[in-house]
């Protein structure tokens, strides 16, 4: 065996040697130098809206050299819910993903902080609402960040030519295209009447009472407007009160009026509720309005989208926002913040509103008056209020204000549409409230 | 060592998750305590567990009980058939069981749906008043079992029809001679040949029915007001949907218990008249 022996003055004149080399070669950077991201996005039922958000995807990657893969995943069958659970359980998988409402305060654990990000998009795009702030802060720190693919305002769509004939409500006027809302007289007690009305000539109004989301947000935001909280944002039960004894009468009330089997629906039978032509009013995204416009397009022209009906406490309207995290284990959380600035510009969020017709919501102040809201029709102008420009109506969410973890399975339990079905099916109300309270207390455990 | 295979296949896909169900179960909301039993003695006291305990027992022993007697007359309606034609019938008749639930599902929620029942189309035509099927408890939870019904019936068919095929012609015969009725050779031939038959068949299915997922989740989601969940829809609603797991998983592991004393008794019986034989 030889050995080399090796002396101090050799290895400095080496040294020296490659590192003339190093520094006197081009810098040659290769065509993925900020390595790989994969992000999940929600898959997004408005057809062409995945190609917006893949196109900016893919210029950002361009731009800023990262290996990019984007799966889109749907929420039916709860796809995208199981793929959160799997890959928090496995600690890996995508670098972002997309976390519909109640999932980053489920997942807060396992999810980078974002505050860099949102201070600067704050600053940029104005404030979020409350809704936003109430589902994506923990522990004073931002862990997601608001998307505007999929979030969306569950307000009234409704049929104009209806509403004007049997309950002689004219809701371009309270609505009008372009400008702020004269919608004063709008409240529970005009609701109420327009509801008996349009029930009496046989196109009732379509919201549902079943376990799907549609349901619990319209029932939550009429919760809301009369002040009835089942928790408190302390943890606290509060669900025997009055607030609640007067909405849950207001809801029954409101039930009669309403299609017999809507303790059955889905968040399908609204919209076909409305398409059909058999309905005067639901409460939902401009989807449907989309539908008709395919399908239906005298239906289509008859429809308008506007605020909710004001209550004693004033007028709140469900906000369903989705959000981007990155996991706390993602492998390059640089590259994932840069891609989420991105995607929350202005021009950006544009974009995927355009490509949504109108659908998606950015859930910044500045971002609630692009052109597609004024523009689209038929009729020209029906959703000009859907994005709440003129900040009429306060943006909530069902069970809120308590702690989302709880809130979380308020909601997913549909516990206030179960109380409505069962008291308007004959269980006394202090019966409901002692049922509610029980199914409270077991959502509250740690 | 030629077992092997089959041992890492079924100590990867059942005997691994069903330890890590237990486990899971053991833990709290979060998943980051040990609570041992914590969950299953919150779960004794919620009235909804009681509920929907009650609501699996119902829906499977009503659709079991159904499917064996549709299966055993329609078997023997089958095995009167000549053997010509018989093939083609037997065909039909399978075709419930052969189109996948969630599939055939989606179909009969066509048929029920809230506001386009296509049978209450039917009923508006007579001038029958519309049935809520999905809106009303009762009306949902006779949806359900009917679904299974239709669904599972042609298993137990083909089953009993294969036991019945079984049966040798000798023991008939021997019955007429000694001037045995139609009722007699049914009670006193028939069914003591085919009641090993019966019994793996109304366990297996029972099983399966107890575990079943996909018809109430198709076509009620376990609505309205929780009156049609089974363990396994519940489960899920509160796993995955609500984001408890641990008490998802503590919800689908009560089936176990309930499946295995239903199991020992079967296969017990069955063993007892196989030494008796």
């Amino acid at each position: 065996m030889t050995r080399a022996s090796v002396s101090r003055r050799g290895v400095l004149k080496g040294a020296a040697a490659v590192s003339a080399v190093a520094l006197s070669a081009p810098f040659v950077r290769g065509a993925y130098a900020a390595g790989k991201l994969s992000v999940g996005f929600w898959d997004h039922w408005v057809p062409g809206a995945n190609g917006a958000l893949t196109q900016l995807c893919q210029e950002w990657a361009a731009k800023e050299k990262v290996d990019i893969t984007i799966d889109y995943i749907t929420s039916q069958g709860n796809k995208n819910l199981l793929t959160i659970a799997a890959e928090s359980q496995a600690r890996s998988g995508h670098d972002i993903l997309a976390f519909p409402t109640w999932q980053p305060a489920d997942q807060v654990k396992n999810l980078e902080p974002v505050d860099d990000i949102m201070t600067e998009l704050i600053k940029q795009n104005g404030k979020v609402n409350g809704t936003v702030e109430y589902l994506a802060r923990s522990g004073g720190k931002w862990i997601a960040v608001p998307a505007t693919a999929g979030s969306q305002i569950k307000g009234p769509c409704t049929r104009i030519d209806l509403l004007k004939q049997h309950a002689g409500i004219d809701i371009q006027a309270m609505y009008p295209a372009g400008s702020a809302p004269k919608a004063d007289g709008w409240n529970m007690d005009t609701f109420l009447v327009a509801a008996e009305k349009c029930h009496k000539a046989g196109v009732p109004f379509g919201i549902g009472l079943g376990q799907t989301s549609d349901s619990v947000d319209t029932a939550g935001a009429i919760f809301q407007s009369f002040g009835a909280t089942l928790i408190d944002d302390k943890g606290k039960i509060v669900v025997k009160s009055d607030n609640v004894r007067q909405a849950l009468d207001y809801m029954k009330r409101l039930t009669a009026f309403l299609p017999a089997d809507v303790s059955a629906w889905d968040d399908a039978s609204n919209n076909k509720w409305l398409v059909s032509g058999r309905g005067s009013l639901i409460m939902n995204p401009p989807s449907t309005w989309a539908v008709a416009k395919r399908d239906a397009p005298q239906i289509a022209e008859q429809l308008w989208t506007h605020g909710m009906p004001a209550g004693p406490k004033g007028r709140f309207s469900p906000f369903l926002p989705y959000f981007w995290g990155i996991w706390s284990f993602s492998k390059n959380k640089t590259a994932a913040k840069s891609l989420l600035m991105r995607l929350s510009q202005a021009d950006a969020a544009e974009k995927m509103v355009v490509a949504s017709g109108g659908y998606d919501l950015p859930a910044f102040e500045k971002l609630t008056t692009f052109k597609t809201w004024a523009e689209e029709g038929p009729p020209k102008g029906t959703l000009y209020h859907y994005p709440n420009p003129h900040n009429h109506q306060t943006l909530s969410i069902a069970a809120s204000p308590a702690p989302p973890k709880i809130a979380s399975q308020i909601y997913t339990q549909a516990t206030m549409t179960k109380m409505v079905v069962r008291h308007f099916q004959g269980e006394a109300m202090e019966k409901t409230l002692a049922w509610a309270e029980t199914e409270l207390e077991g959502f509250s455990r740690s | 060592m030629m077992a092997l295979p089959l041992i890492i296949i079924i100590a990867a896909l059942v005997v691994y998750p069903a330890i890590y169900s237990l486990h899971l179960a053991t833990l709290n909301k979060s998943m980051e305590r040990f609570v041992g039993f914590g969950n299953f003695e919150f779960l004794f006291k919620r009235e909804t567990f009681w509920m929907v305990v009650k609501q699996s027992c119902i829906f499977a022993v009503t659709a079991v009980v159904f499917k064996a007697l549709i299966g055993f007359f329609v078997a023997h309606f089958v095995h009167a058939i000549p053997d010509k034609g018989q093939r083609k019938w037997r065909g039909m008749l399978l075709v419930p069981w052969v189109i996948p639930p969630a599939m055939s599902t989606l179909a009969w929620f066509w048929l029920f749906d809230p506001s386009y029942s296509a049978f209450n189309w039917l009923f508006a035509l007579l001038g029958i008043p519309s049935v809520p099927w999905l809106g009303d408890p009762y009306w949902a939870r006779f949806s359900v079992i009917l679904v299974n019904v239709w669904y599972g019936a042609p298993f137990f068919m083909i089953m009993y029809l294969a036991a019945l095929k079984s049966v040798p012609e000798q023991l008939y015969e021997a019955a007429s001679i000694d001037g045995a009725n139609w009722w007699q050779r049914l009670w006193y031939v028939t069914l003591p040949m085919m009641r090993n038959i019966i019994s793996i068949t109304v366990l297996f299915s029972l099983i399966v029915t107890f575990a079943n997922f996909d018809i109430v989740r198709v076509l009620t989601a376990g609505g309205p007001i929780d009156q049609t969940h089974v363990f396994a829809t519940w489960a899920f609603k509160l796993g995955i949907e609500g984001g408890d797991i641990p008490l998802g998983a503590t919800v689908s592991l009560f089936m176990v218990p309930l499946l295995g004393v239903a199991a020992i008794f079967i296969l017990r019986d069955i063993t007892k008249r196989g030494n008796e034989a």
